[in-house]
């Protein structure tokens, strides 16, 4: 197998080079995403036979909770090549994603509280999913708060990495609490194997919010990245090569 | 790989195996913890305690709900289809509370096994589906195959 291409990555300028030509598509792919999908779920999807309207927050909810999982399972994969093969590079995408997976974390718990009092009856119930999205939320805190504490960049990398990678066993216990106990969260709607507990014209446009959202986290990882490699680069020829191009083109327009 | 790194691999392996099993044991311990609420059956074997404050969770029994004609008050029977539980609550019900519907109640176990609640939560499952939808398969007599069916698959 050719391993080149992850070699590559430990290069900061090929890093650069090769993001800088994603991200537009990555962008225009996000907004056309989520635009659609908004508008398709939120005006145009059937509205739910028990839940009338208020089950159209599902479309916010449901892939804040998506993204922050895989956010964090990237954060430990990151973490775990940042210390088998000390690459800068995945220091950098632990510590920039974090604040992101953050965010969408705090986006799922609060939707699921709003959606969860006109339906269940109360914002908040101990049970083992909410309480374990509440653990990930503080793991996240976590990493965002070791980043900014320890002012040495190779001990904040490794010490980063070591949360990431030892929180990812909260993972498989969010993804199957509602299996393992009983809790006031209902099971998955969607699995791998079996086909979804709602018709077509329900969870297209769902679907097509998750990959919004995927795409929409791709483009701004990218940009927070690209933005903390010239930083940490500020030194080095071509980020002064690359500031001048862009000063110049400032200038000329 | 070269063995500095394998070696690294295999220490951040280890570590993680090692989080991973403290977890798993400490969760099976607690297993009884965690849960959210006691089912019927479980209630009726003595499993939940007697006196203090506890969640019983089940499906509202068809034609068990009792309105009181001049008061907040109703009983209503919860069962997970084994064992049922009657509980009696004061205030008012979830939107989504209806006779076959899933909930969660809290309130303490009196003497008789009666639950008199002052929480009652609704659950919902995790299936969706169109009002017209709803109508048709009503109409269509497959409702009652649909809902055992989506049972079924739940047990």
């Amino acid at each position: 197998m050719n391993w080149t291409w992850f070699h590559k990555l430990g290069s900061p300028k090929w890093f650069y080079q090769i993001s800088g030509s994603w991200l537009p598509w990555l962008a225009i792919a996000a907004g056309v995403l989520l635009t659609v999908g908004l508008v398709w779920g939120l005006a145009f999807a059937p509205a739910d036979y028990q839940q009338g309207n208020s089950f159209r927050i599902i479309y916010i909810h449901v892939p804040a909770a998506f993204l922050a999982q895989s956010i964090y399972v990237m954060l430990a994969v990151a973490g775990v090549v940042g210390m088998v093969w000390k690459m800068k590079i995945a220091d950098v995408a632990v510590q920039q994603a974090a604040p992101i997976g953050a965010w969408m974390t705090v986006i799922a718990l609060v939707t699921g509280a709003i959606w969860g009092k006109p339906t269940w009856g109360t914002y908040w119930v101990w049970d083992a999913r909410l309480t374990s999205m509440l653990i990930l939320l503080f793991l996240y805190f976590g990493v965002i708060a070791l980043a900014q504490a320890i002012s040495n960049r190779d001990s904040a990398a490794k010490a980063c990495a070591v949360l990431a990678i030892v929180g990812v066993i909260n993972i498989p216990i969010i993804k199957y609490s509602v299996e393992w106990w009983n809790t006031l969260h209902q099971p998955a709607s969607f699995s791998v194997i079996e086909r979804p507990t709602m018709p077509v014209e329900m969870w297209l446009p769902l679907l097509i919010m998750v990959l919004g959202f995927y795409c929409f986290f791709g483009a701004v990882l990218l940009l927070r990245m690209r933005l903390e490699v010239l930083k940490r680069e500020a030194r080095s020829s071509w980020v002064r090569d690359e500031v001048t191009k862009t000063l110049n083109a400032e200038v000329v327009r | 790989m070269n063995p500095v790194r394998k070696k690294r691999l295999f220490i951040v392996l280890a570590i993680l195996a090692g989080f991973g099993i403290a977890l798993a044991l400490a969760l099976s311990a607690l297993q009884q913890n965690i849960n959210l609420f006691y089912s019927p059956t479980q209630i009726a074997n003595g499993e939940a305690p007697q006196g203090t404050r506890i969640r019983a969770g089940g499906m509202v029994e068809m034609g068990s709900v009792k309105r009181s004609g001049d008061s907040l008050e109703t009983d209503f029977v919860v069962t997970d289809g084994v064992k049922s539980v009657t509980i009696r609550y004061s205030g008012i019900l979830p939107d989504l509370f209806r006779e076959g519907q899933g909930i969660v109640a809290m309130g303490k176990l009196d003497a008789q096994g009666l639950l008199v609640a002052d929480e009652v939560l609704a659950k919902h499952d995790e299936n969706y589906m169109p009002p017209e939808v709803m109508q048709a398969l009503e109409q269509s007599g497959m409702k009652a195959q649909y809902q055992n069916g989506k049972q079924g698959g739940a047990e």
